[in-house]
């Protein structure tokens, strides 16, 4: 505690309401943080997020960074942590993960041990040298001005490039978004239109080879199914027993 | 007066340790991208000690800034969720060896 404490040159010592704040954010950010890497539960993970990200909104404040605190319970949050929960949800992957299942043998092990080293390396380094080196500026969060003004100036002047690439940045996601999240048109890809183009043909007008063929049975049932996930991998599925059944269509047509 | 920033920092490190361990260890491709979150967080969390201790605003602007390109990183990373759930029907990073040797 010492040693840690006569790592900067800081002033005074902290006041007791202080350390009860700072003590109380950094156990909830520890455990939320902890529990977001243990929970088997994808659902549970991003509520740890939240209280993760509480924490750090609480000790911004503490570090008198009111705009960041608010801007990260907003946009983290009530933004980030919602869009998981909703991918969560819209996939359907909230069941439990299989931990025991090692594909890589001896991962898991090292990972620990890397990470544990890299950490006591540093935490290590943090006390034998100093954290922050550089001289104090003038201009800073205690001047007295308001914090967003501060914010505000600096975007606006100093960083306004970077911040109109952010903009660019802004666009260039959704762009992307959208384009993956797309369900691809089914012009673009040969196999699986034919497939998709002969599906109807099969099942509707022509039972007689619906029911003769095989595959076409195995289609038919795939198709019930509506997620798109199936309905891809039976297109899949199809795609290599087509040509006898569309042949035999072509016979009965004939 | 307030806490020393050997804390702030001490805390930062840890909860960036947590998280590149989820990174590693974890093998739900969503809890990946928590934990890159959680990773991403401590980063601000230094940011804005450092900004403190330096009276430097520009810290602060920096935390704006991956604010931003973490929600960016999280729309593009969960369309790629998306995208690769609708081919295949798993979230596990494990089963995305398709260009494996």
């Amino acid at each position: 505690m010492s040693a840690l404490l006569g790592v900067l040159v800081t002033s005074t010592r902290p006041t007791l309401p202080d350390v009860g704040v700072f003590a109380v954010a950094a156990a909830i950010v520890l455990a939320g943080a902890i529990g977001v890497v243990v929970a088997r539960n994808p659902v549970h993970s991003a509520l740890m997020l939240v209280m993760t990200l509480f924490g750090v909104a609480v000790l911004f404040v503490l570090q008198q960074a009111n705009f960041l605190a608010a801007v990260q319970v907003i946009v983290y949050a009530g933004a980030i942590v919602v869009l998981f929960l909703f991918v969560i949800m819209f996939l359907g992957v909230d069941r439990e993960e299989d931990v025991a299942k090692e594909p890589l043998r001896g991962q898991r092990p090292l990972a620990v041990a890397l990470v544990l080293l890299g950490t006591t390396g540093l935490l290590l380094l943090g006390q034998v040298s100093k954290w922050t080196t550089g001289q104090p500026r003038a201009a800073g969060p205690d001047t007295g001005a308001p914090n967003v003004n501060l914010i505000g100036k600096s975007l606006y002047t100093t960083y306004l490039f970077p911040f109109e690439a952010t903009s660019a940045l802004l666009i260039i996601a959704v762009v992307g978004a959208v384009v993956l999240a797309r369900r691809p048109p089914a012009a673009t890809s040969s196999g699986a239109v034919a497939e998709a183009d002969a599906d109807p043909g099969e099942t509707g007008p022509d039972p007689v080879a619906a029911v003769d063929g095989e595959p076409p049975v195995a289609t038919g049932v795939a198709d019930d199914r509506a997620t798109a996930a199936t309905a891809e991998g039976a297109a899949g599925v199809a795609g290599g027993s087509p040509p006898p059944a569309g042949a035999e269509e072509r016979e009965v047509d004939a | 007066m307030s806490i020393n920033p050997a804390w702030y920092l001490s805390l930062s490190v840890v909860l960036f340790a947590i998280g590149a361990l989820g990174v590693l260890v974890r093998r739900n491709v969503l809890i990946m991208f928590m934990c890159v979150e959680l990773m991403l967080n401590a980063s601000n969390l230094a940011f804005v000690t450092f900004a403190r201790t330096l009276h430097d605003i520009g810290g602060q602007v920096l935390v704006f800034f991956v604010l931003v390109v973490a929600a960016a990183e999280v729309v593009v990373g969960l369309g790629i969720v998306v995208a690769i759930f609708r081919r295949r029907a798993s979230a596990n990073a494990d089963d995305l060896h398709l260009m494996k040797g």
